[in-house]
């Protein structure tokens, strides 16, 4: 058997293996071996790689591989599960620039056209997922500000950004010899992964996370038509299809349109006073308990808040408390909390909450009338009752976790200032809701040693 | 001995897999999904090996030698961090 078919054989095998990991991801039963079978996948394609009779000289490999292993290692090991987002991105980004990188580097003076062309997308996609998600980790990480950029002008000047790429692409595939055009085209591409993420504000970052990672999917597939490998074909079309399919499930959960979320924030949206009725009750922790303590059915619903107070912890003391006193308690996951999709359900989950006490939104609203205390921590929209009621509302038609519909709601929040979007939320003056202002870890932790 | 033609049918393939694959995750796996699915597109790393180890010591090998480095990042600690979120999922033991 000669290497090259070896090589091939092991590429298809490595690719069935990508198969089955994502099929065995699709239930929490199975999902941990399903990693460990795409990883060994991997280890398969880069094993038959290695028999490559191209490569005579290992050193540079073994170095690259080795500095970027311990790298990987290490930050997979540090990093909290608070900042599991920024850390996504980031890792999103270096595979960006890998294929940047890659398709650049197989550019020769005899490619043909069409490898030319795909040269240019995978510079084009990695480029722009390499600085995208650069932006989107400093927006994540509060490293940069986490707002919406908008200047007077940045439709033109995108214009021309995309202009210039369109532009500098076509000279590029008529002339390959000459490196100018190629520099142009790369520069480009950096500034426009800038340009597309800086106006998009914290809050969408579930899409743009799941957008980010479906482009170094198709950076990953688009190098490997610049280098002739299916491997790379297959395997970066899957996650390209993975990131297309979260970015949609956001996009439908936040009732918007991709185009909607890319290039308008909130903040054009038009300021149109609603007047809302009834007043805002505070309660103490004191009272709440005495509340708490006579609940037989409990739902949590948890936002961004509760992981940037660290409250998961508490949230799951609470909860055994709960259940130790007879209450049944669930948890009410909205596809949007939180800054990536399914980010409360990993924050519970190292909190030791049993994946089945978790509930998409779907499921508990028609439970939400049975249920005795509804508690909001941290979750502000997608909690918003003006997204059924209010037309006028920038969020009117989103789907949200009707938490009005139970007997009482307790909403624990830090002081009134209105959420991320800035949009009035009717539920804090409906007359059963109460709210517990405070921190969220120091309001639990005070509920906690009421029943103690 | 592969023409674009015949690529671009295996593109075609995959993505229809990709979407059937990844409809059935359910909401609660979606960021284990997507840092597994991110531990996958660093496969770029299969071709950054070749450009890596031609041995002439030119500007083509040295981008090769970044992009097996990026992309062992992005294949060991999507990997790592994605096993590590999946210990912490389990059933209820009643």
């Amino acid at each position: 058997m000669t290497t090259e078919l070896m090589t091939q054989l092991g590429y298809v095998l490595a690719a069935g293996l990508f198969i089955f990991g994502l099929k065995m991801l699709g239930s929490p039963a199975t999902a941990r071996r399903g990693n460990m079978i795409s990883a060994i996948g991997m280890l398969v394609a880069i094993v038959s790689a290695l028999l490559d009779q191209g490569i005579v000289d290992f050193t540079y490999i073994a170095a690259g591989m080795v500095v970027g292993g311990a790298i990987g290692a290490i930050a997979a090991r540090a990093v909290a599960m608070t900042a599991m987002p920024e850390m996504v991105a980031l890792f999103n980004g270096f595979g960006g620039a890998a294929s940047l990188l890659v398709g650049w580097a197989a550019l020769s003076p005899d490619s043909s056209t069409f490898t030319l062309i795909t040269i240019v997308l995978s510079i084009l996609i990695g480029g722009v997922t390499l600085t995208g998600s650069l932006i989107a980790y400093g927006k994540l990480s509060e490293t940069i500000g986490s707002g919406a950029i908008t200047f007077s002008g940045q439709q033109i000047v995108n214009s021309l950004v995309v202009l210039g790429i369109f532009g500098g692409a076509v000279m590029f595939c008529m002339n390959p010899a000459d490196p100018t055009w190629l520099y142009i085209v790369i520069g480009l591409a950096l500034v426009f992964g800038i340009m597309a993420v800086i106006p998009i504000g914290g809050a969408d970052m579930p899409v743009v996370i799941s957008l980010l990672n479906s482009y170094s999917g198709l950076a990953a597939c688009a190098a490997g038509f610049a280098i002739n490998n299916n491997v790379l074909i297959v395997a970066g079309s899957l996650v390209g299809a993975s990131g297309i399919i979260l970015t949609q499930i956001m996009c439908k959960a936040m009732n918007r349109s991709l185009s909607n979320v890319l290039f308008s924030g909130f903040a054009s949206v038009s300021s149109e006073e609603t007047v809302i009725e009834g007043e805002i009750k505070p309660i103490s922790v004191d009272d709440a308990y005495y509340v708490l303590e006579a609940a037989t059915n409990v739902a949590i619903i948890p936002g961004y808040g509760m992981a940037v107070a660290q409250a998961q912890h508490v949230v799951k003391e609470l909860t055994e408390l709960l259940e130790n006193n007879g209450c049944e308690v669930n948890f009410g996951i909205h596809p949007v909390a939180g800054r990536m999709p399914g980010h409360m359900n990993v924050l519970l989950a190292e909190a030791d909450v049993p994946y089945d006490q978790l509930l998409e939104m779907d499921e508990i609203n028609p439970r939400m009338e049975t249920v005795d205390v509804a508690i909001v921590i941290g979750a502000n929209d997608v909690v918003n009752p003006a997204a059924r009621e209010v037309e006028s509302s920038p969020i009117y038609g989103m789907p949200v976790i009707n938490v009005a519909d139970a007997r009482t709601v307790f909403v624990l929040k830090r002081s009134m200032a209105s959420g991320f979007a800035g949009i009035e939320n009717p539920l804090f003056y409906k007359e059963n809701t109460r709210m517990l202002f405070g921190d969220a870890k120091e309001s639990i932790g005070g509920l906690i040693r009421e029943f103690s | 001995m592969s023409g674009a033609e015949y690529l671009l049918f295996i593109l075609m393939l995959s993505i229809f897999l990709g979407f059937e694959l990844i409809n059935k995750v359910p909401a609660t796996l979606h960021t284990p999904l997507m840092s597994g699915a991110n531990a996958i597109s660093g496969i770029t790393v299969v071709g950054a090996v070749a450009l890596a180890g031609t041995g002439n010591e030119n500007a083509a090998m040295w981008l090769g030698v970044g992009a097996v480095t990026l992309a062992s990042i992005n294949v060991v600690g999507g990997y790592m961090v994605t096993d590590r979120m999946l210990s912490f999922f389990k059933k209820k033991e009643d």
